[in-house]
């Protein structure tokens, strides 16, 4: 054993790697998940709830899934998993409801366009954005007369809009709609003014104080009370205000928490240097106050989202409206769960992705105060 | 000083948008005259309407036979009764599932929410997986999923599960024992009432001692075993007044207990998940915001970790905790509208539904169920305002 000998001058060894119980995977696992008795108990009870609900969840959703059945029927006599045959087979129309087949490519382009329009207002770094941001700002015009016809193209009524263009519509126009108007409830509220504090606290609070579902069944039972005798008025159209109204009051309060939030002496130091209200508004205060708000927005905007769902009650046929008109089809009948969770899985990513960017903004506009 | 002079003010008109003072009173005057305009408007619109298709207003017709059934119900009810106790009988069932839902979202919220803090890495993962989860996918297609699970997925009540002896989960709901209460059983009733007082009054002067002399009394097993004990004792002294109602299966269905129906524990399921994961979140911040040198400073005082978490952290984190727990009880109530989707009959389903559908009295109906839900959520929300003063910190 020639190598016994000394090859490291005194005070030179390289250090040796800690014992292998202390480093590593091992180290980590001690100290994650078996730190204390309890923590055993509680790991081990996990990797069982695990086992318990996992393994049979993937057969049932994949392993022993049938993607390719033309009913039902013939689903159930394959396997024992999920039939994704409907899912497929109606994919279409649960993307596009009853828009004519010919014509979607107008959606898909508004879709595409949408995208394109969203680029310059979710990233800053986007090249040439002053430019883009006026695409952005036209957007809405183009989207209304690709989806509505018009200007040359085949009209198309909204009563054959559904599926997940109908809830990526009322959520896109709910959000660019109920931002400016929740921001102006706010102003509203804080206001000097005891008659535009009034009215916009009556507003706010009556809002909050019932469910959107009895809005929308105000608008598609009583707003022909409301208008002139023989007034026409497209029930999407009803339900896009009421949705646009609801979450408008829902974004006045979290904007008015941003407001409450900015120290008076940055109100003082702008009246001191002669700013207007507006100016003072919109230079000073607005700006830090709505970038405090942005997780309170963004959570708004994900249950506006959500909450698109409801208009099935009032006979628009969103994703699930369609679904129940799916089932109701004696080829798939009782397919529900597959249908169900298909739709969860878009909310999913959809609505997912907007929290991700929400603390993605948050750390980006987090200038200073961290600590 | 006699060169600076005060002019009276000569009102010019276009001082109307240039003078700041005389702007808020025009822009007001404005304000108030749009808003009266547009209600006249509609209140206008709202008379012609009704005049030109005949239509009676008033609310006598909730005095008229509803004729419907409700599956559900806490009081007596049945299709003769009228359209008023129809209205009750939605309230109620409102309040039911409201109550039912805020109790189980809240001990499962607070749960995840302490797990999620856990220093163990896969239980704290688990509960991050089921807040996303839950919280992302939109409630409705949540309870029509429950919903689709309890009908389509559990058996028929011939092969009914029987996890524990005497209840039966079917395709009929879950049915359970049932108290069943005998003559005399008001005793029990009022010894609880008597015990949660007694338990009430024991704590306050349970804290008076503690604030005057430092001596700390264990209140809460103390309280605890008051409530437990004395309905015991009346029970058991006016004789065992309560017996149980043993469901058995009879024909196709269960007869006798406690039935919970489908469409009530699909939303209850889905009400609770759903809500569980918004207070876990709550929870989770709230505990986050106390510093940790509290703890530490607590601990350096020689409190024991039991009572630091009692004394200091808890009523500190309680402040953060509670404005937006109750707001999420408000949106459990409020979102427990969403069981006309499964045919659960509240106040929406009954007198914001077939009551309204069958009478053609829209606007009447609308208005009950409006006014219903803005008592309840204006009420709430002035407590909590109260509330909120009361524990603001006092600052500068």
């Amino acid at each position: 054993m020639t190598d016994a000998t000394q090859t490291h001058a005194p005070g030179t060894h390289p250090d040796l790697p800690p014992p292998l119980g202390n480093r590593g995977a091992i180290k980590w696992m001690r100290e994650n998940l078996f730190s204390s008795p309890t923590n055993t108990v509680l790991t081990l009870l996990g990797i069982y709830l695990i086992y318990l609900a996992i393994p049979p969840f993937l057969d049932w959703f994949i392993l022993n899934a049938v993607f390719d059945a033309g009913s039902r029927a013939e689903c159930w006599e394959r396997a024992s998993g999920a039939c994704w045959s409907v899912v497929i087979v109606r994919f279409d129309q649960l993307v596009y409801g009853f828009y004519p087949v010919e014509l979607r490519w107008r959606v898909d382009l508004s879709a595409v366009l949408l995208a394109v329009a969203l680029v310059p207002i979710l990233f800053d770094k986007a090249p040439y954005r002053r430019g883009w941001f006026v695409f952005s700002l036209i957007y809405p015009v183009i989207a209304f007369f690709l989806l509505w016809g018009g200007l040359g193209l085949e009209p198309v009524e909204s009563a054959k809009f559904g599926g997940i263009m109908l809830t990526v519509l009322i959520g896109v126009t709910g959000i660019v709609a109920s931002l400016p108007l929740g921001i102006v409830l706010a102003l509203g509220r804080r206001s000097e003014l005891l008659v535009l504090k009034v009215i916009s606290i009556c507003f706010i609070e009556f809002i909050r104080g019932v469910p959107l579902i009895t809005l929308l069944f105000v608008a598609s039972t009583l707003l022909n009370y409301f208008l002139p005798p023989g007034t026409y008025f497209d029930l999407l159209l009803r339900v896009l205000i009421m949705v646009t109204l609801f979450s408008a009051a829902y974004i006045a309060e979290v904007v008015r928490g941003g407001l409450q939030a900015i120290p008076r002496g940055q109100f003082e130091a702008a009246m001191a240097m002669g700013l207007s209200y507006w100016k003072m508004m919109g230079l000073v205060v607005l700006p830090q106050a709505l970038k405090i708000s942005i997780p309170g927005i963004v959570n708004t905007f994900i249950g506006l989202y959500k909450d698109t769902t409801l208009v099935v009650i009032i006979g628009l046929l969103d994703p699930l409206g369609l679904s129940q008109s799916i089932l109701a089809d004696s080829k798939w009948q009782g397919l529900s769960t597959e249908l169900y969770i298909f739709i969860a899985i878009f909310f999913f990513i959809s609505c997912f992705s907007m929290s991700r960017y929400s603390i993605y903004l948050e750390n980006k506009l987090h200038t200073g105060h961290k600590r | 000083m006699s060169a600076i002079e005060y002019q009276a003010p000569s009102f010019k008109l276009e001082d109307l948008w240039t003078d700041r003072r005389w702007r808020a009173i025009f822009v007001q005057i404005l304000a108030l005259a749009g808003l009266f305009a547009f209600l006249a408007y509609i209140v206008n619109n709202t008379i012609n309407n009704l005049q030109t298709l005949g239509i009676e207003t008033g609310y006598g017709f909730l005095n008229d036979p509803s004729s419907y059934d409700i599956s559900q119900t806490l009081i007596d009810y049945d299709s003769r009764s009228t359209h008023g106790r129809a209205t009750i009988v939605g309230i109620l069932n409102t309040g039911l599932i409201a109550l039912c839902g805020i109790i189980t979202a809240t001990l499962l919220g607070f749960t995840v929410g302490v797990l999620r803090l856990s220093g163990n890495w896969l239980i704290s993962r688990m509960m991050y997986c089921y807040v996303e989860f839950t919280r992302n996918v939109p409630l409705l297609l949540q309870i029509l999923l429950w919903y689709a699970l309890v009908v389509h997925s559990l058996p028929r009540p011939k092969n009914a599960l029987e996890p524990l002896s005497g209840i039966f989960l079917s395709n009929r709901g879950l049915v359970l024992p049932g108290p069943e209460f005998g003559s005399g059983s008001w005793i029990i009733f009022i010894a609880l009432a008597v015990a949660v007082a007694g338990a009430i009054a024991f704590r306050r002067y349970a804290k008076r001692i503690q604030e005057t002399t430092g001596k700390i009394y264990p209140v809460i097993s103390i309280s605890l075993s008051i409530i437990v004990v004395l309905p015991l004792l009346a029970y058991f002294a006016a004789g065992q007044p309560v017996s149980l109602n043993w469901p058995a299966l009879s024909g196709f269905n269960f007869k006798g207990g406690l039935t919970l129906r489908p469409e009530f524990l699909a939303l209850w399921f889905a009400l609770t998940i759903y809500t569980a994961s918004f207070i876990s979140e709550i929870v989770r911040a709230g505990i986050q915001s106390v510093s940790h040198g509290q703890t530490e400073a607590s601990y350096a005082l020689g409190i024991r970790p039991n009572w630091t978490m009692r004394l200091v952290i808890l009523p500190q984190a309680l402040r953060v905790i509670l404005p937006p727990l109750i707001s999420q009880y408000l949106n459990l109530t409020k979102n427990s509208s969403l069981a006309i989707a499964v045919g659960y009959m509240d106040i929406v389903a009954t007198i914001g539904g077939i009551s309204l559908n069958q009478t053609g009295r829209a606007l009447e109906s609308m208005s009950i169920v409006l006014a219903i839900y803005l008592t309840f959520s204006l009420s709430i929300s002035m407590v909590m305002n109260w509330y909120n003063k009361r524990v603001a910190l006092v600052e500068r």
